[in-house]
C-alpha cells in the first residue's frame, strides 16, 4: 500500500518538476509546480509528518504559487519564452553536468552511508487510528515555541521586515510616477 | 680647539648656504668678501688645531671629533666623522690658506662678471667638498668630499657654460674622473670587506697588524690608484685636465694646482700601510706610472701656445712626481712637493691669470712678449714661481724634487734618469714660457686689431687685490723648502711631524747608495736645472738654435684623439650593443611580463558575461567538484 | 511481483527522489531565463530539501527535521516576497526583460 502512495506521489511531483522547466508557458509552469507541491505533501503525509502536509498545500500551493500567478498576470510577461535557442552555448552542457553530477552524487552518498542513519531522537508521535489526531502538531509545537523560540520570533521579524522591504522596493513615488 | 674641527669644513659650507639664497642680494664685490671669510676662518681655526696638535706628544697626535652616526646598517658603522693628525692637519692647512689667497685674488679676477655671486658659491663648495675630503676619519666621509670635487669641479670648469668647449670640457673631466671613482669605491668594498671597517685607523691597523693579506692589500691599493690616477691626472686618465683650462684661472689655481689633484696623492699616503704589505710590483707600478706621466706631459708642455695649457701640463708632470714619490715609498717627500707645488703652481696660474687679466683675456704667449716692464709686480713674482718649479736652489721646489730624486735613485736608478730628464725639460719648458711671455720683443701690436680695436693697446698691471696674493705666494715660494732640508737630521721637520701617519710605509733608504752620495746628487740636480735654463735662454732668447715644437708634441702625443676615436667609433658601438641589450631583453622581460598579465587578464575577462545563469553555472560546478571531493576523501565511499 | 509490491519505501527511496527533484530544479535555474520559472525551479529545489528533512526526521525519530521544514516554508515565502518585489521593479522598467539581460556587471 505504501508503496503504491510512494510511486504515485512520486510520479506526480516528477512529472510535475519536469513540467516546470520544459513548459514555455509561465503560466503552465506554475501549474506543474502546483502538482509537484502536492506531490510533496502526499510524502509528507507519508512521513508521519501531518502539520507539514497541511501548512504545505496551505501556504506554498495556497499562496506562494499564487503570488507568481498574481505577479505573472501582473507583468504581461505570460508570453512563452523561446526554448530552443540558447545564447550561451555552453550553458546547457554545463547545466547538464550539474544536474547529473548533484544528482549522481548525492544517490551515491546517500546510498552507501544507509547503514549509518540511527535514531537518535525521542520518536515521532503518531496519532493512532482513535486515538488522538493531534498528537504530530503538539509535538512540533513543544518544539518550536521551546527548543526553537527564539528562531521563531527571528523568523517573525523577517516576515515583517520582508513585507515592508518588498513594498518600498516596488512603490512609486506620488507624482513622478517613477520607482524608487 | 681641536674639539672645534669640524667647524674647518663647515664654515665654507655656512659661506656656500648663505651665497645661495643672499648671494644676488649681496652681489659684489660683498658675496666674494664673504666667500673669503668663511674660508680664512677656517684657516684659523685649522691654525689653532695645529697648534694644539703640536703641543701634544707624537704618539698622541691623532684627535678624532665624531659628528654623528651616519651608517649604522647591521655589523657596517660608519660615522661622519673628522679626524685631525698631522697628514690631515697639513692638507687642511695649506687647502685653507691658499684657498683664502685665491678667494680674495678672485674678488678682483671675476669683477663685472654677472654671474660674481654664483662663482663664489660654487667656491665655496668646493672648499667644502675639499676639507671633508682630507679632514674625513674613514673612508666614506672622504669619498663624499672626493666626490664633492668632482662634481664642484664640473661646475666650475664649465662657469662660462654659453661656451661649447667650456661646458664639453666640464663634461669630460667629469665623466674622467668617474671612471676613477668606480676605482675608489671598489676599493672601499673590498677594504671593507676585508678589514670590516672603513675607517683609516681600522683598515691600517689591519694592514699593519697582518690582519689583511697581501693579496687583498694589493688589490685595495690598485683600486685606490686607479680612483687617484683619475682625480690627479695621471696617465691613462689625465686628459681632462688640460681640458679644464676652460675655466676660469682662480679655478685652475685653485682646483688644479694646488687642491683637488693632490687628493690621489693624499689618498694613496693616508693607506700607506695597505701599499707596504702589497706585493712589491704595487709601488713599482705606481712609481712608473708616476714617472712616465711626469715625462710623457713634459713633453708635450715643451710645445703648447696657450699660457694655461703649459701650466696644466706642468701639473700633470709635477703630480707624476708625486706619485713617483709614493711609489718609492717617499711619503713625506711626496707630501713635502705636494705643499711646495701649491705654493708655487698656484702663484704661477694667478699669475698667469694677472698677464690674461692685463692683455684683456688674451692666452696666446706668441702674441705676448716684454711684459715685465708694464706688469712688474706679476712678473717678479712669476719669476720666482719659475725658479722654484725649474728647481733653482733655494727655492722650495728644488728641496722637494730632490728629495724624491734621491728616493727613486734608491729605488732604480732608471727612475732616477728619467726624472732627471723630465727635471731638465721642466726647467726647459718654463723658462720658454718665461721668456715668451714677459722678455723677447713685444709681438701684441701685430694683432690688436682683433682685440676689438682698443686704439692704442696696452697691457696694464692688475688691480692690487689680485696682486696681494701673488706676493704671498711668491714669499711662501721663496721660503717654503725649510720643511724639510736634507743637510742634517734637525732640519727634516716635516719628516717629523708626519712620521706618526707615515712610519710603517715610509721607506728606509739610510743604507743605500743613493743616500751616501746625496750631496752628488744634490749637485746633479742643481746643474740640471740650470742647464735647462740655459738651452730654453739659447733657443728662445738668442735665437742661435731652432725651437723644435713638432705638431705632434703640440697635439699630446695624439693621445686624447686616440681616445675619441676610440670611443667614437668601437668604443659607441659597444655602448650601443648594451643599449640594444637593455632595450630589448631587458626592457623587454618587463614589458614582457606586463603584456603576459595583460593577455592573461583579457582572457580570463570573456568569462565575466554578466549573466546570472553563467554564474549559478558555476556555482553549481563548484557544488559538484566539492561533493567529489568530499566523496573520495571520506569514509562514505 | 508480490514481493515488489510488498516491499516498503524506505528512508533512502524518499533521499534519492529528494535528490533527483533537486537536480531537476538546479538545471532548470541553469537553463530557464524568464526570471519567474527560475524562482519557481528555486521553489523545487526547497521543496526537495523539505523532503529529505522530512525523511530523516521520520528515520532518526527527531521532530527537529520537520521543525527546520516549517521555518524553512516560513523563509521561503519570505524571500519569495521580496524576490517577486525585485522582479516587478525590474521588469516594471523593461517589459520583457530576462535574466539574460540584466548584465550590467559584464566585464
Amino acid at each position: 500500500m505504501e508503496l503504491v502512495v510512494f510511486v504515485l506521489a512520486a510520479a506526480m511531483i516528477l512529472v510535475g518538476a519536469i513540467g516546470v522547466i520544459v513548459r514555455s508557458n509561465p503560466v503552465h509552469a506554475a501549474l506543474s509546480l502546483i502538482l509537484t507541491l502536492f506531490g510533496v505533501a502526499v510524502m509528507f503525509v507519508a512521513q508521519n509528518a501531518h502539520f507539514l502536509a497541511a501548512v504545505q498545500v496551505i501556504v506554498y500551493a495556497g499562496a506562494i504559487v499564487v503570488l507568481f500567478l498574481f505577479v505573472i498576470m501582473l507583468l504581461g510577461v505570460d508570453r512563452s519564452e523561446d526554448l530552443s535557442s540558447e545564447p550561451f552555448k555552453v550553458q546547457r552542457p554545463l547545466a547538464a553536468i550539474v544536474g547529473l553530477g548533484v544528482i549522481g552524487l548525492v544517490v551515491a552518498a546517500v546510498v552507501s552511508s544507509r547503514d549509518a542513519i540511527s535514531v537518535r531522537g525521542t520518536g515521532l508521535n503518531v496519532a493512532d487510528t482513535l486515538g488522538d489526531g493531534d498528537t504530530n502538531i503538539k509535538q512540533l509545537a513543544r518544539s518550536v515555541f521551546g527548543d526553537y523560540v527564539v528562531a521563531f520570533e527571528v523568523t517573525s521579524v523577517l516576515l515583517v521586515v520582508a513585507v515592508v522591504g518588498t513594498v518600498l522596493l516596488t512603490r512609486r513615488v506620488k507624482g513622478s510616477g517613477k520607482d524608487t | 680647539m681641536l674639539e672645534l674641527i669640524w667647524l674647518i669644513p663647515a664654515l665654507p659650507l655656512l659661506g656656500f648656504l648663505v651665497n645661495v639664497v643672499l648671494g644676488r642680494v649681496l652681489g659684489e664685490p660683498k658675496s666674494g668678501a664673504l666667500a673669503t671669510l668663511m674660508v680664512a676662518a677656517s684657516f684659523v681655526v685649522t691654525v689653532g688645531a695645529f697648534f694644539d696638535l703640536i703641543s701634544m706628544p707624537a704618539e698622541e697626535r691623532h684627535h678624532v671629533v665624531t659628528g654623528f652616526s651616519w651608517v649604522p646598517v647591521g655589523s657596517l658603522h660608519v660615522d661622519l666623522a673628522f679626524l685631525a693628525d698631522p697628514l690631515s692637519i697639513t692638507m687642511a692647512l695649506f687647502v685653507t690658506g691658499i684657498g683664502t689667497l685665491i678667494h680674495l685674488y678672485a674678488i678682483g679676477y671675476m669683477h663685472g662678471d654677472p654671474n660674481f655671486s654664483k662663482f663664489f658659491i660654487y667656491l665655496n663648495l668646493f672648499v667644502f667638498s675639499m676639507l671633508m675630503l682630507v679632514m674625513g676619519e674613514n673612508l666614506l666621509v672622504t669619498f663624499l668630499g672626493w666626490e664633492g670635487v668632482g662634481t664642484c669641479s664640473y661646475f666650475l670648469i664649465s662657469f662660462w657654460h654659453t661656451r661649447d668647449s667650456a661646458a664639453t670640457a666640464g663634461k669630460k673631466a667629469f665623466v674622467t674622473n668617474r671612471v676613477g671613482d668606480w676605482g675608489v669605491m671598489m676599493g672601499m668594498f673590498l677594504a671593507l670587506g676585508a678589514a670590516g671597517t672603513l675607517s683609516y685607523s681600522g683598515i691600517n691597523h689591519a694592514a699593519e697588524s697582518g690582519a689583511l693579506s697581501a693579496v687583498t692589500a694589493t688589490a685595495i691599493g690598485l683600486m685606490l690608484f686607479i680612483g687617484a690616477c683619475g682625480k690627479s691626472a695621471q696617465l691613462p686618465l689625465y686628459i681632462w685636465l688640460p681640458d679644464a683650462m676652460e675655466g676660469p684661472t682662480p679655478v685652475s689655481a685653485l682646483i688644479h694646482a694646488a687642491t683637488m689633484v693632490t687628493a690621489g696623492v693624499f689618498l694613496m699616503t693616508r693607506v700607506n700601510p695597505v701599499l707596504a704589505i702589497a706585493y712589491d710590483w704595487v709601488p713599482t707600478l705606481i712609481a712608473i706610472v708616476g714617472v712616465a706621466t711626469a715625462l710623457f706631459a713634459a713633453t708635450i708642455a715643451v710645445a703648447q701656445t696657450d699660457i694655461k695649457k703649459v701650466l696644466a701640463y706642468s701639473t700633470v708632470s709635477q703630480l707624476g712626481f708625486m706619485f713617483l714619490a709614493v711609489g718609492s715609498g717617499a711619503y713625506v717627500a711626496a707630501i713635502f712637493h705636494m705643499v711646495t707645488h701649491a705654493f708655487f703652481k698656484a702663484l704661477l696660474f694667478l699669475g698667469s691669470g694677472s698677464v690674461i687679466h692685463g692683455m684683456h683675456h688674451e692666452q696666446d704667449m706668441r702674441r705676448m712678449g716684454a711684459l715685465r716692464k708694464l706688469m712688474p709686480v706679476t712678473a717678479f713674482t712669476f719669476i720666482i714661481g719659475w725658479l722654484a718649479i725649474a728647481g733653482v736652489p733655494p727655492f722650495a721646489g728644488f728641496w722637494s724634487k730632490d728629495e724624491i730624486l734621491l728616493f727613486a735613485f734608491a729605488k732604480s736608478p732608471i727612475l732616477y734618469v728619467v726624472g732627471m730628464i723630465t727635471a731638465l725639460l721642466t726647467a726647459f719648458y718654463m723658462t720658454r714660457q718665461v721668456i715668451m711671455v714677459f722678455f723677447g720683443e713685444a709681438r701684441w701690436n701685430d694683432h690688436s686689431a682683433e682685440h676689438g680695436a682698443h686704439g692704442d693697446f696696452k697691457p696694464h698691471e692688475s688691480p692690487k687685490i689680485m696682486l696681494l696674493p701673488l706676493v704671498v705666494l711668491a714669499g711662501l715660494s721663496v721660503i717654503g723648502g725649510v720643511m724639510q732640508l736634507p743637510f742634517t737630521k734637525d732640519l727634516h721637520f716635516l719628516e717629523k711631524w708626519l712620521e706618526p701617519v707615515i712610519e710603517f710605509g715610509e721607506a728606509d733608504i739610510h743604507a743605500s747608495w743613493a743616500y751616501e752620495n746625496k750631496y752628488l746628487l744634490l749637485g746633479i740636480a742643481v746643474v740640471v736645472a740650470i742647464s735647462g735654463i740655459l738651452l730654453s735662454a739659447v733657443v728662445y732668447a738668442k735665437k742661435k738654435i731652432g725651437a723644435i715644437e713638432p705638431a705632434l708634441l703640440a697635439d699630446g702625443w695624439r693621445y686624447d684623439r686616440a681616445i675619441t676615436s676610440f670611443m667614437g667609433g668601437p668604443g659607441r658601438r659597444v655602448f650601443d650593443g648594451v643599449a640594444w641589450v637593455d632595450r630589448t631583453i631587458v626592457d623587454g622581460a618587463v614589458n614582457g611580463v606586463g603584456r603576459l598579465v595583460q593577455g592573461a587578464g583579457g582572457t580570463l575577462r570573456k568569462g565575466q558575461t554578466g549573466a546570472v545563469r553563467n554564474y549559478a553555472a558555476a556555482v553549481g560546478l563548484g557544488v559538484v567538484a566539492l561533493l567529489v571531493w568530499f566523496l573520495l576523501r571520506g569514509v562514505v565511499l | 511481483m508480490s514481493s515488489l509490491a510488498a516491499a516498503t519505501p524506505t528512508t533512502t527511496w524518499y533521499l534519492i527522489l529528494a535528490a533527483v527533484l533537486f537536480g531537476i530544479g538546479a538545471v532548470g535555474v541553469l537553463v530557464r531565463r524568464n526570471p519567474l520559472v527560475m524562482f519557481m525551479c528555486i521553489e523545487l529545489m526547497l521543496n526537495a530539501v523539505n523532503l529529505s528533512f522530512v525523511a530523516l526526521a521520520e528515520k532518526m525519530g527527531d521532530i527537529g527535521g520537520q521543525t527546520t521544514v516549517f521555518f524553512v516554508m516560513v523563509v521561503a515565502a519570505a524571500e519569495v516576497v521580496v524576490g517577486l518585489g525585485i522582479i516587478v521593479s525590474i521588469m516594471r522598467r523593461r517589459p520583457g526583460v530576462t535574466a539574460d539581460d540584466v548584465s550590467a556587471l559584464r566585464g
